[in-house]
Formats: structure tokens, C-alpha cells, sequence
């Protein structure tokens, strides 16, 4: 187990690409989708890096590589040191246990026909070295208790819980393996607002308790600067933006960002007319034929000819305390998250 | 304005102090194999040419039915409307006989829903859908129909209108497709639009675009507007007015500025303080405790008493009215004084 702020996960020049197919027959390759296009980041444990951008943009792919169900077309990710991405077999079977995953939907990521303990207990089925099998069914109920849903419901299927207590259910079985990294992919987003905070409160709780590390994918972005110790920003496939909460939300250098969060709406009617609002036109291209040079050119403000011929790496620029992948960055203050 | 309706059932323009549309002790039914489901409970509200009224609610909680009710698509087996009215212009529509009401569906009262690639019909193509709207409703002729689909679409401002006429709504994206709801929405003029979580399944970059036309729209026509939403933050962006539903009913009515200033029922509070604010990172999120109701069984009295902080023994036995606080504002909360002064009960 590592101690708090180490790095956990090193993710380094990630790529992944799925590739075009024409032909029934014989197949050719006529292109790929670049789902993911160089991804580099860490994570210590105990932190929360959140990831935020479009649909498209490739994080629910990096999520999927992450947690090795899909296979990187290069790059690597090293989890305490060791590549996930290269594992097989048994050493992958066992790597696995350290990364978990709480998924989107409550409803169509629970099998219907089991039931929660049967949801809750599978992990234990497959890794059977983590719990001896006359001691389960008290695993489970201790694992449904720490996500605050009664132990003694063990026997009921997921329709006849609530959507927030279907997500518990979900969580319970991302915690059974005692995972050190859990990969939530957008854990909120199907609740109702009122429940929404619960769910979130019980994610911080069980952080602090068990020393997570999250990768918390999420297009809210005020839900995600609320739990995030760093935030990154991806752009078809790539990462634009990588800081800590404070400087992508309050300081964010890539015009794409400084975009998505103008665009957040505030919850506050008070001087909404004179809110600076940066409206993006069109759509983000195919990431099966991206921009040159910089991917973003496309629909940005300050493209000039080199954004075309030279792609901006993620990098420091002058002026500003984080990583940016602009050639022209430079802080500037949209507030509007609050 | 200039309508031509053969069947003008419904007066132009205001008469008097009547708003432009208004819903009066609106209670729609269901009768399920699981009993009888009050979906809405007395619901009232009304709207003005040009303006702009939020309904706020969680799933559950009526908005969508309300909104179906006005325009006239609810299944009716299972749903019945046992009491109320709905006023346009002060003709009650759930009186009128069933071809007036398409007179007004669609012509002078429109929607939008929040899915539009299940709103679309995927086998044909865009322009013959929006197209329809001209050839049912206005006899025109296919040639001139498809011309003023273009039109339309240059309208909500589809790139390359006249090339993709002739495509079908799966090869535009999520923020295209809605455009193109809009577009059949407004075609015929309507003086009222129902947007139903318009950009709900759309990524905030886009649902900014979605918002800005719309409130362009309306500008230029002078629409009234009904947003159904859950996201307190567009709310607060467009709305004028505010209706917060929570159990079939209306909890609390409100201007936005007063609504977002001091709420006056506790679910309003509970809502707005559960948003993530900046100062308070690090700290839990306040949440209001415990789940939605059901609505086969509801609480006794106030409906949500059981999530209440400022619960009393009354709560439990009477269902409070909606209380006026002033000319503009309402609270069904027996304590809207406390929780306007922010005294926790």
C-alpha cells in the first residue's frame, strides 16, 4: 500500500486508437478514430485528479484503458510502478484488484436478475484470495454498511432500490477488492440533484477513510472542482489543460477551457447580463480526422498560422503556473464556477 | 399578428389582464396496475407574452405531465385530468373538442423535448420533417414546404441548410438535431414554447448555443416560454419566474432574483445549498436527506415532511395551501417565515 502522496498511477504518452475498417471480406484499414492521442499524467494517492470535456473527447476511453478492458495502442500505465497495459493473465488478474470502477448508469450497470449481495460478492468470486468464501456474506454486509445502505437488504434485487442507493450498490462493489485507485466515470450524473450531493458526500467520506485515489470523469464541472485536487482538460483526445483545482478554474490559460467554463451556467441570477460568455461555434471535429497542429484551431479565437504547422505541447508557458498545450496562453479570468 | 386559423377558437392577442397562457388547479391521474398515481395535485401557474417561467422539479415530480397536459399528448386512458383547466387566452383548452385542440398544438402552442434523437423520426429526413409542419398545417405544397425548411433551418442557424435538407437526423450531432427540433417548433409562429429539458443530454459548450437561440427566438417573436429543467444554474441564466414542483404539486413560485435571494420553502433551500460553492470545498455538500416520494405513497400532509429540517407536528397531519407572501410569491410551507429568515427549525 502506498502512503499518501505518492505517486499510484503514472500515465505516460497513452494512446488509443480504434481502427476504420472498409470491406466485409478483406478488411482494409482506410483510418482510425483517435479516441485517446497522448495522455501523460500521475496520481499520487489520496488525490482526486478530475477529468473534464466534451462528449467525444476520449475520457470515457481513457477510463476504459485505465482499467486495462481495453488495450492501449502505445504508451504505457504504470500502477505502483508496474504497466497495466503490458499485464496478462495472472499478474493482470491481480493488478486488477488495485483499480476499480463505479460506472455512469445505476441502472443498466447492475444485473437485474442478481442480487445485491450476489452484485456486491462477485468480486469475491473471481478474486478468491481476497475473501475465504464462509466469510463472505459478512464482507458484503460490512461493505454495504460503510456505503450506508442496510446490511440485512442483502437478498434484494437492484429494482427495488432508489437510483442514490442503486450507485451505493455500485460503489460497495468497487470498494470490495480494497482498490487503491477507483476510476468513477461520471458517478452523479444520472441522479436526481437532491441525491446528487449524498452521493458525493459518501465518495469524500470513503476517500478519507480508505486513502482512494479517484480519476473522477464528469462534465459538471462545479461538481468536479468541489472534489478535485487537480483537473484536467481534454480536447479530442488530448490533454489541453493539467493543474490544480484553483488555477484551471480561477487561472485557466487554454482558450478551450476558458470556453467550458464560461459556458457553465451560474446558479445565481444577480448581474447574469453582464457575464463575459465565450460561445464556441460548431461542433469539436471527427476524431477521425483531427485538425492539424493544434486540434482546437478550429474553433479558436487567437488561431494564427503556426497553430496550423506546430502542435503546442502541454507545458509551463510564461505567465502562468501550469501546464498548457496553447502556443498563445495566458491567464484569464472568466469566473464564473463559483 | 397576422394568423390565419379557419377555426380561431382561441382569441388573438391579450384580453385584459388574462395571461397569455394559464394553468388553473391542474390534477392529471394515472390509473396504473399499482393503484392510482397522482402525478399533478393542483397544479397553477401562468405566463405572459415574453416571457419566461422555469419549472424546477426533480423526476417525479409533475413537471413533464404538466407540461403534456397543456399541449394535449397525454395518453388519455391511463391518464385523466379530473379537475382543471388550462386557459389560452382564455379559452380552456381541455374543453375544447379534439380537432380545435390540434388547431392549437403545434400552431400556437409548441414543444421541445429533451431527446431529440428519439423525438425525430430516423427514417426520414430532416427537411420532410420540419417540412410537415407547412404541408399539415398550412396546405402548402411539397416544393414551397421543403423551401421554407430551408429557411427554418438557416433560422436556428444549421450550417450548409440547403446541403443537408436531405439528410436524416442520425447524421447531425446532439446540438444539430436539437436545432432542428427548434426549427419544427417555431415554424408555425406559436405564441407559447414548451422546452421540456432542451439541453439536458447536450455538453455545456453546446447547451450555451441551444440557450442563446432560444432566448433569441423569443426576443424576435416574443414567445412565451415554458423551461422545464432540474439545473438551477440555466434557471437562473433565462428564467423570469420560477415554479418549484416537488410531489405533483407547486412548492413555491417566486421572481428569480427572489427565489435564488432568500428561498422560501424548505425543498428550494435544500436545493440551492446542495450546489458546490467554492468556500465550502473540502467540506461535505449539504444534502437533503432521504429520497424523493413515491408517489403510489405519498406522505401524509405536507409531502415533505420526511426530508424536512424544519418539520413540525402539523407537517405531518395538514398539507399546508400555498401561502401568499407577496403579490408575486408563494410557499406551501406551514414555516415559509423561519426559512425566509434562514431560522433552521
Amino acid at each position: 500500500m502506498a502512503t499518501k502522496g505518492e505517486t499510484i498511477l503514472e500515465v505516460r504518452d497513452l494512446v488509443k486508437h480504434f481502427p476504420l475498417n472498409q470491406g466485409i471480406m478483406f478488411k482494409k484499414q482506410i483510418g482510425a478514430i483517435k479516441a485517446v492521442d497522448g495522455v501523460s499524467f500521475d496520481l499520487a494517492s489520496g488525490e482526486t485528479l478530475g477529468v473534464v470535456g466534451e462528449s467525444g473527447c476520449g475520457k470515457s476511453t481513457l477510463a476504459k484503458v485505465l482499467m486495462a478492458l481495453e488495450r492501449p495502442t502505445s504508451g504505457s500505465v504504470k500502477i505502483n510502478g508496474r504497466d497495466i497495459a503490458k499485464a496478462k493473465g495472472a499478474e493482470l488478474k491481480r493488478m486488477r484488484r488495485n483499480i476499480q470502477m463505479v460506472m455512469q448508469d445505476p441502472y443498466t450497470s447492475l444485473n437485474p436478475r442478481m442480487t445485491v449481495g450476489d452484485i456486491v460478492g462477485e468480486p469475491f468470486d473471481i478474486h478468491t484470495e481476497v475473501a475465504p468464501k464462509g466469510d463472505r456474506t459478512r464482507k458484503v454486509q460490512e461493505l454495504l454498511e460503510v456505503v450506508g445502505l442496510n446490511p440485512d437488504h442483502i437478498n434484494r434485487y437492484p429494482h427495488q432500490f432508489s437510483g442514490g442507493q442503486r450507485q451505493r450498490i455500485g460503489i460497495a462493489r468497487g470498494l470490495a477488492l480494497q482498490p487503491e485507485i477507483i476510476v468513477c466515470d461520471e458517478p452523479v450524473s444520472a441522479l436526481d440533484v437532491s441525491i446528487q450531493a449524498q452521493v458525493i458526500n459518501l465518495l469524500e467520506r470513503l476517500q478519507n477513510e480508505f486513502n482512494l485515489a479517484y480519476i473522477f470523469i464528469a462534465h459538471d464541472l462545479s461538481v468536479v472542482r468541489h472534489i478535485s485536487d487537480r483537473v484536467a482538460v481534454m480536447y479530442l483526445g488530448k490533454v489541453v489543460e493539467l493543474g490544480k483545482d484553483v488555477e484551471i478554474y480561477d487561472k485557466p490559460a487554454h482558450p478551450y477551457s476558458q470556453a467550458l467554463l464560461s459556458a457553465v451556467p451560474v446558479p445565481d441570477p444577480e448581474g447574469r447580463d453582464q457575464r463575459e460568455r465565450i460561445i464556441l461555434q460548431g461542433d469539436p471535429p471527427s476524431p477521425a480526422n483531427p485538425p492539424s497542429g493544434c486540434r482546437f484551431r478550429t474553433r479558436c479565437w487567437k488561431a494564427q498560422e503556426i497553430c496550423a504547422t506546430e502542435e503546442p505541447l502541454l507545458q509551463i508557458r510564461p505567465g502562468t503556473s501550469h501546464e498548457s498545450a496553447c502556443h498563445f496562453a495566458e491567464t484569464h479570468d472568466v469566473v464564473h464556477v463559483n | 399578428m397576422s394568423k390565419t386559423s379557419p377555426h380561431a377558437l382561441p382569441a388573438e392577442g391579450g384580453l385584459g389582464n388574462e395571461p397569455l397562457l394559464a394553468v388553473d388547479d391542474l390534477h392529471v391521474e394515472f390509473a396504473t396496475r399499482a393503484g392510482l398515481v397522482r402525478a399533478v395535485n393542483g397544479v397553477s401557474y401562468s405566463l405572459q407574452a415574453g416571457e419566461t417561467l422555469a419549472v424546477l422539479g426533480e423526476s417525479g415530480s409533475g413537471k413533464s405531465v404538466t407540461a403534456q397536459a397543456i399541449m394535449g399528448i397525454l395518453d388519455m386512458p391511463p391518464a385523466r385530468i379530473p379537475k382543471g383547466e388550462v386557459r389560452f387566452n382564455g379559452t380552456d383548452l381541455l374543453r375544447l373538442s379534439e380537432e380545435a385542440r390540434t388547431q392549437v398544438r403545434g400552431q400556437r402552442i409548441a414543444m421541445i423535448f429533451q431527446d431529440a434523437l428519439s423525438a425525430l423520426n430516423p427514417v426520414f429526413t430532416v427537411g420532410w420533417q420540419i417540412s410537415e409542419m407547412f404541408r399539415v398545417h398550412r396546405g402548402m405544397g411539397k416544393r414551397d414546404a421543403v423551401k421554407k425548411a430551408v429557411e427554418l433551418m438557416d433560422r436556428v442557424r444549421i450550417p450548409g441548410a440547403k446541403q443537408r435538407v436531405n439528410d436524416y437526423p442520425h447524421q447531425f450531432s446532439g446540438g444539430m438535431r436539437q436545432r432542428i427540433m427548434i426549427a419544427m417548433a417555431i415554424a408555425l409562429d406559436p405564441e407559447v414554447l414548451i422546452a421540456d429539458e432542451p439541453t439536458t443530454a447536450l455538453d455545456v459548450t453546446v447547451q450555451a448555443q441551444v440557450m442563446e437561440l432560444l432566448a433569441e427566438l423569443q426576443r424576435e417573436s416574443n414567445m412565451g416560454m415554458i423551461l422545464i429543467t432540474h439545473d438551477l444554474g440555466v434557471v437562473a441564466d433565462v428564467a423570469d419566474k420560477i415554479a418549484v414542483m416537488y410531489g405533483g404539486r407547486i412548492v413555491e413560485n417566486a421572481s428569480v432574483h427572489d427565489i435564488y435571494k432568500a428561498p422560501a420553502h424548505p425543498y428550494t433551500k435544500g436545493l440551492l445549498e446542495s450546489i458546490p460553492r467554492v468556500d465550502l470545498k473540502g467540506q461535505d455538500l449539504y444534502a437533503i436527506k432521504g429520497l424523493p416520494p413515491n408517489l403510489l405513497d405519498m406522505p401524509t400532509g405536507c409531502a415533505f415532511h420526511p426530508r424536512c429540517p424544519y418539520r413540525q407536528d402539523n407537517c405531518v397531519t395538514d398539507s399546508p395551501p400555498l401561502y401568499e407572501i407577496s403579490g408575486t410569491r408563494n410557499s406551501a410551507c406551514h414555516y415559509w417565515r423561519e426559512v425566509l429568515d434562514g431560522d433552521q427549525g
